[in-house]
């Protein structure tokens, strides 16, 4: 797993009190990790800190799998 | 109108977080305080609180036992000590699997005097710091006192009224009351009733500081510090925590063989309409709200064996509050044991009526008033009544008085009898 995923997912373990082993890269954050709509607005908050990337509204609605977040901060980071 | 009794029981406290413990520690005159340890306080006035201990330390709070991982990192303390309060409660009425149409006729009523100071203290500073998107989207949510009703609502699907008291320091009080008249007023047949704080932040001790209203003498000897009736004291120590009760239709209860720790039978408000933080001078509202407890209730005042006090050991409100008392029982005062917990555990605030409540129904469970810690050299106008220094005293405890009081001149009195 690329650095980008393991931060990902440490980030997902610890706001959604989750095991690690259900964070696969193809989880999808509503229906396998059991996220609200604005658990998913803290998730791209987090997100956005960790790695220094702004996520817009727009982009942060396409982001409903685990792999889609890795895949829009590996294209966006600094 | 239906009776109501109380079937369940849950706490959250500095010296303890199962009803059990805290009550052992409560009859052995143990104090909950300590330096505060949540922030530097140094440059405080006031340096001490009983704050709920930590989990895996002595008579700590486990958060982890009841609520979920996600709504703990959502949510500001009072809210945890609430629900798991309230979970303890149902557990021990054994009503944690209610059928659906049960659960419709379940409500909650758990308030709070001041809720998320905390959260709304720190992220101000986000606000502040980071701007408006970095404020977190649980803000809201995790910081409204209605929020633990909301909460615990959702874990155990109580479907009933769902409400939330709001009455500074005697919220507690005003919570089992109201949820008290909604069973008997055939609203519901169930009612988690109860309070919470979790206040014990740098904005919390500040401003209660500011208001003269906390002990400053003791820093050095917190354990001291918080001594009703005494002519040393000289204002409270803030404590947090929770207190949840089950509340119950009678028949309901007696139908399912419920084990029943007592009757709320009387239930008095009133407003002092003096001042926004100093007690009447004359006690009166004091006065009309265990009038009108007591009045409810039935009973005489030759029946009450123990009043667990409002004393939060301030110079002005202990005095005036034994001046009610007294001129309410007149000669039967001094059949009476009347004590005031705070002395062990602190000021609870919007937790303290329900806390204190559970210990009133303890105390008639195990025919033993607990004690008032520190009181030491009683003021002046003080005697011909048995105050409870320093030592639990066992006595016959059939019916119980419980007074709160808050800020805003809001007072609630509560009237519970054993069956």
């Amino acid at each position: 797993m690329s650095e980008t995923a393991d931060r990902v997912k440490k980030i997902v373990v610890e706001h959604l009190g989750v095991e690690a082993e259900k964070v696969t890269e193809d989880a999808s954050f509503i229906d396998d990790l059991g996220a609200d709509s604005l658990d998913i607005v803290e998730l791209v908050m987090a997100f956005e800190e960790e790695f220094g990337v702004e996520i817009p509204d727009d982009a942060a609605e396409k982001i409903s799998t685990v792999k889609d977040a890795i895949t829009f901060i590996d294209a966006n980071k600094g | 109108m239906r009776r109501v009794v109380v079937t369940g029981l849950g706490l959250v406290t500095p010296l303890g977080a199962d009803v059990e413990t805290v009550w052992k520690n409560i009859l052995a005159a143990k104090s909950g305080a300590g330096q505060i340890t949540r922030f530097d306080a140094s440059g405080y006035a006031c340096t001490i609180a009983c704050e709920v201990k930590p989990a895996g330390t002595e008579n700590g709070f486990d958060p982890n036992l009841r609520v979920d991982h996600k709504v703990q990192r959502q949510v500001d303390p009072f809210i945890i000590y609430g629900i798991d309060a309230a979970g303890q409660a149902l557990e021990d009425a054994g009503l944690t699997d209610m059928s659906e149409e049960e659960r419709f006729r379940a409500g909650c009523s758990i308030g709070a005097g001041i809720g998320g100071l905390p959260g709304i203290a720190s992220e101000s500073i986000v606000l502040h710091e980071k701007g408006p998107r970095r404020v977190s989207p649980h803000f809201v949510h995790g910081r409204l006192i209605n929020l633990i009703s909301g909460q615990v609502s959702i874990k155990y699907g109580l479907m009933g009224p769902n409400h939330a008291v709001v009455t500074a320091c005697s919220t507690g009080a005003h919570s089992i009351g109201d949820a008290a008249r909604m069973i008997a007023l055939d609203d519901a047949d169930v009612m988690l009733a109860g309070g919470a704080e979790g206040a014990i932040c740098p904005l919390g001790i500040a401003g209660f500081a500011q208001a003269r209203a906390l002990s400053t003498n003791f820093n050095a000897t917190p354990e001291r510090a918080s001594r009703p009736w005494d002519k040393d004291r000289d204002g409270f120590v803030m404590g947090e925590g929770a207190g949840v009760v089950v509340l119950e239709e009678y028949e309901r209860a007696k139908a399912r063989g419920a084990k029943i720790y007592g009757e709320v039978l009387g239930y008095g408000l009133s407003g002092d309409a003096y001042h926004v933080t100093a007690p009447h001078p004359e006690g009166s509202g004091a006065f009309r709200s265990m009038e009108m407890a007591m009045r409810k209730s039935g009973l005489a005042m030759s029946d009450i064996d123990y009043v667990n006090a409002h004393g939060t050991s301030t110079p002005l409100g202990d005095e005036l509050e034994l001046g009610a008392v007294r001129r309410l029982f007149g000669s039967e005062i001094s059949n009476i044991s009347m004590s005031s917990t705070k002395s062990a555990i602190g000021h609870l605030l919007g937790g303290a009526g329900a806390v204190e409540s559970i210990f009133c129904l303890l105390a008639m469970r195990d025919q033993i008033a607990p004690p008032t810690l520190n009181l030491e050299n009683p003021s002046d106008g003080c005697q011909g009544i048995d105050l409870v220094p320093l030592k639990a005293k066992e006595r016959k405890i059939k019916a119980v008085l419980n007074n709160s009081f808050g800020f805003g001149g809001t007072n609630a009195s509560l009237v519970m009898k054993a069956l």
